[in-house]
């Protein structure tokens, strides 16, 4: 099989122009939904109680939702999470609230608005030991069942948004820095806006579904920010050696022809890594339901950006051959990998 | 050219052999154990204990896959639950003949179910972290503030016993915050008293002051100081949280010091959250006090006065108002232990309490001044006190051994035991994260991240072979090499396995065939451009390396920021990711070519590789 039958270099760079209007447009979309609808923030940024809990019927999200407003926290969120059975439960934080005890009232008032209540009951654990627990109804045959809860304080809220901005921008100041130091300055700026583009893109995503923004997506778009600059490499990596092969070819030329000999690794791994994001995406559950989301469109549109916008933009930065080989000497440096690329 | 020397075989073979050993554990499934561990801080469990254990095993007539001594706690495997259990009814008996006073925790546990060589070279399962198997974890703030409010009070306490014994005048010791003002007349007895307290206290900070005539004296800890006042606080804390941890029979729970001022407690299996933070979270501290019996405080006490200056008004538990003097004598920091216990002669339930040397030297001399006064013993939580007890002292009591007795049943006794004990904490705390999983919801998080890998693995594998045939299949065989790999050095880290962990894995293997993909792209082009078949396989994995280098270094950039800014669930992520970004590199790069070469490496005359279709362009 060969998918990817390419007779000639295909001339990308002469509808770069278009490309990038298209790639701008998106962009500004993104920013402008970030900027008026803002970021559903998940309570490890905010401060807040999250409560999951599983039905043995099929929740009544309304019901639930009355039971909890009645105990006056302040902005309840009520949805169901993965089946119709398990429902998540957010409070927001409140001053006057003793947050040891929300869980527990909650929990408490749900089991009472099932006609139950909750008692503390010698329960067998998983290792076999007799542990007590909070069970609403018998054992058995419980109502409904406390599956996980979560409270995390204010400070800590802010300590890890302040902590995410900086591991963002320890991450683009390392990438940058490596590619100048490997590639030059120019492939270095190029690369982090295309692949910066991607983030805001994947954040506008975010901000425009109101999808929640948890920690675990974070890690997701710094991982995606990684990985695209890889794709920004590898084409950098073949732009270089054109210019070493091809002397005769021009800037663009050897843009087109370093994209076209790339691009079917790109699709290819690209897709393969996308096969495992989407198996994570059916088969992760709701935990990891956003993680893999985040994942899909950063790949997606990493593709894009790294074959259509990072190429474009080194080349209107001005990228030279000069550039990229400044010293003939190198060439013959036996300890220079690319050495063998001569002909 | 395609052939590896021998050592660079024989590397692969020793790194698969590794692999192998120390990812055969995750295989194994889990057995029940009984777990055996220390109660109390005084004691220590260590080889006799296993012997014992032994012992009581074979009285009962039962018989353990093994009893072995390891990291403070024996563990003894059973082949099913039923012995189990007799096997912790039979131990506790044995080694804990008052239950109401038990020295050793005996809990039931799961142990890894494979053999016993594999565990001598400590191949060991990967240790689950609390979303996939159940618990509670709880992230606690020390109040470091009220850590050195409380250190300034005890040394101001300090100054005035060192000024008093060398009979310097002085016009009144205050705190200020957290630093200590004395005031003096003259600047004669200033100037004598800096340099008596410079030597005495090397912990402070001296500076003079003149204002409206008098002079001042102010003193703050020196910033080391206070850091080792912190530290020393926090240490304290985990301590005591160790100590009423050990309650809750929890057979492996963590508490350790995360950052400066923060402690995490994860205690697996736990569901009773309630039980647990009522333990956890009691963030009491205890003072003793002398009751102040004037005549202005009873009339206070009758609420027809106001308090007396220097004294305050506390609730005795039974809601009985009690004057108290501000003074404090002795705080939880110079309490060992607490315990219950039973006078025999006046047949009645005690609470014994142990002092470390300073305390009990302070409490000899206040007792000695007092006997027929009361002193009372507050605890503090959240700020607000309570006295929980108040006895009359009847003698001088020295040596450090105080027995308090009268008007108390036995579960009064044990109650006021276990508060005093839990208020030795050097620092309030706060529970500023919480988080519980149910142990279903951990199983589930288990199958869907196991799944989540395996259904991607097999897809990328089933697209590999298709495409790039034996090639592919090679690949495959390198990424499962890796994920072997990665299983084995997190089984050897011991570090804990996630949720977000086991998506790392996933998505880094999703980006490991990256490699791979990168080579046979090479390998097919060279091919397409004329090279023979070995300088097509040489050279594609040359030009290969070099691009693949560069794109690892960039993802491991995103991939350490993570590790080093991130915490709790971006931690276990990032933890997974570098590591397995570090092994694609070997697997993808050396072990694919390591296969490559084994197969066509020998062939003279090799007339062509399958690496699935390579098309020309007709020219």
């Amino acid at each position: 099989m060969e998918f990817f039958r390419i007779r000639r270099d295909i001339p990308f760079m002469r509808n770069a122009l278009v490309l990038n209007a298209i790639s701008a447009l998106t962009f500004l979309a993104a920013v402008f939904f970030i900027a008026t609808r803002g970021l559903h923030f998940s309570i490890e940024f905010t401060g807040g109680t999250v409560i999951e809990v599983a039905y043995a019927q099929t929740a009544d999200i309304n019901r639930v939702r009355a039971t909890v407003e009645s105990l006056g926290f302040g902005e309840v969120q009520v949805q169901n999470f993965g089946t119709s059975r398990d429902v998540l439960i957010r409070l927001p934080v409140r001053g006057d609230v003793k947050q040891a005890e929300v869980v527990a009232r909650v929990f408490s008032e749900l089991c009472k608005a099932e006609g139950s209540k909750v008692s503390t009951q010698q329960v067998k654990s998983e290792k076999g030991a007799e542990t007590s627990a909070q069970v609403c109804g018998e054992i058995g045959d419980e109502r409904v069942r406390l599956q996980r809860s979560e409270f995390v304080g204010p400070s800590v809220g802010s300590e890890l948004a302040r902590d995410g901005a900086l591991a963002l921008a320890v991450t683009i100041a390392g990438i940058m820095i490596y590619l100048a130091l490997r590639f030059e300055w120019k492939f270095s700026v190029a690369g982090i806006i295309a692949n910066l583009h991607d983030v805001i893109i994947i954040v506008g995503f975010f901000a425009f579904f109101q999808w929640e923004f948890s920690l675990s997506v974070l890690a997701a778009v710094l991982a995606v920010l990684g990985y695209s600059v890889n794709e920004s490499v590898v084409i950098f990596d073949r732009i270089r050696e054109a210019f070493r092969k091809y002397r005769k070819l021009t800037t663009i030329e050897v843009i087109d022809h370093a994209i076209t000999s790339t691009i079917s690794r790109t699709i290819i791994t690209h897709g393969c890594t996308l096969m495992m994001v989407i198996s994570m995406l059916i088969f992760g559950g709701p935990t990891l339901h956003y993680f893999a989301v985040a994942l899909t469109i950063g790949i997606l549109f990493g593709v894009y950006s790294s074959v259509f916008v990072a190429a474009a933009i080194a080349m209107w930065l001005g990228v030279k051959r000069e550039d990229l080989i400044k010293a003939s000497g190198k060439d013959i440096d036996p300890d220079d990998p690319n050495a063998g690329a001569v002909v | 050219m395609n052939r590896y020397p021998f050592w660079k075989y024989a590397l692969l073979l020793v790194a698969l052999l590794v692999g192998l050993v120390y990812t055969l554990p995750n295989l194994f499934g889990e057995a029940p154990a009984v777990q055996v561990s220390s109660g109390r801080s005084t004691v220590k469990v260590d080889g006799k204990v296993a012997s014992r254990v032994e012992e009581a095993l074979m009285a009962a007539g039962l018989k353990a896959d093994f009893v072995q001594f390891e990291a403070g706690s024996v563990k003894a495997r059973f082949a099913d639950t039923d012995a189990q259990i007799k096997a912790k009814d039979a131990i506790s008996k044995a080694l804990n003949p008052d239950p109401a006073d038990a020295s050793y925790i005996v809990a039931l546990n799961l142990l890894s179910r494979s053999p016993h060589w594999l565990m001598t070279v400590n191949a060991l399962p990967m240790s689950l972290g609390l979303d996939l198997r159940g618990g509670v974890h709880f992230l606690m703030q020390v109040d470091m503030k009220s850590a050195l409010t409380k250190k300034a009070e005890s040394l101001a306490g300090d100054v005035r016993l060192i000024l008093r014994d060398k009979n310097l005048r002085h016009a009144g010791i205050s705190r200020d915050g957290q630093s200590l003002v004395v005031r003096f007349k003259d600047r004669g007895s200033l100037a004598s008293a800096r340099k008596l307290l410079e030597d005495e206290l090397p912990d402070l900070n001296w500076l003079e002051s003149e204002e409206a005539g008098e002079t001042k004296l102010s003193g703050a800890l020196k910033p080391e100081a206070a850091k080792r006042v912190q530290e020393a606080a926090v240490k304290q804390n985990i301590t005591t949280l160790h100590n009423r941890v050990n309650e809750l029979g929890v057979s492996e729970p963590v508490i350790q010091q995360q950052g400066a001022d923060r402690v995490v407690v994860q205690l697996p299996g736990v569901q009773d959250t309630a039980k647990a933070k009522d333990i956890i979270g009691r963030t009491a501290t205890l003072e003793v006090r002398m009751v102040d019996e004037s005549v202005e405080a009873s009339a206070a006490v009758s609420g027809s006065g106001p308090v007396p200056l220097g004294s305050e008004r506390y609730m005795e538990r039974g809601s009985q108002p009690l004057i108290v003097k501000r003074q404090v004598v002795l705080t939880g920091e110079n309490l060992t232990d607490a315990q219950t216990g039973f006078d025999s002669q006046a047949q009645e339930p005690t609470v014994n309490l142990t002092l470390d040397a300073k305390g009990a030297r302070i409490f000899k001399d206040v007792t000695r001044d007092n006997i027929g006064k009361r002193m009372a013993i507050l605890l503090f939580e959240k700020g607000k006190g309570e006295v929980v007890t108040a006895p009359v002292i009847r003698a001088e009591i020295g040596g450090g051994r105080v027995q308090i007795s009268g008007r108390m049943t036995t579960n009064e006794a044990a109650d006021t035991a276990l508060l005093l004990r839990s208020g030795s904490l050097a620092a309030p705390m706060e529970i500023i994260e919480e988080r519980t999983i149910g142990p279903s919801l951990g199983a589930e998080n288990i199958a869907k991240g196991f799944d989540s890998v395996l259904y991607g693995f097999a897809a990328i594998a089933v697209f590999m072979c298709a495409y790039y045939l034996l090639f592919g299949t090679i690949s495959t065989l390198a990424l499962a090499f890796n994920l072997l790999l990665l299983v084995s050095v997190l089984s050897m880290l011991q570090a804990s396995l996630t949720l977000p962990g086991m998506a790392a894995i996933a998505l880094t293997l999703g980006m490991a065939i990256d490699a791979n993909v990168l080579i046979n792209e090479r390998v097919r082009e060279e091919l397409r451009n004329g090279a023979s078949p070995q300088l097509a396989i040489h050279n594609g994995y040359e030009r290969a390396f070099t691009t693949i280098l560069d794109s690892n270094v960039t993802t491991l950039i995103a991939g350490l920021s993570l590790l080093a800014f991130g915490s709790g669930p971006v931690r276990g992520f990032a933890v997974v990711h570098c590591l397995g970004i570090l092994t694609s590199m070997f697997s993808a790069v050396v072990f694919s070519r390591g296969l490559v070469n084994l197969w066509y490496g020998r062939q003279k005359k090799l007339k062509g590789v399958s690496i699935g279709q390579v098309w020309k362009p007709v020219a």
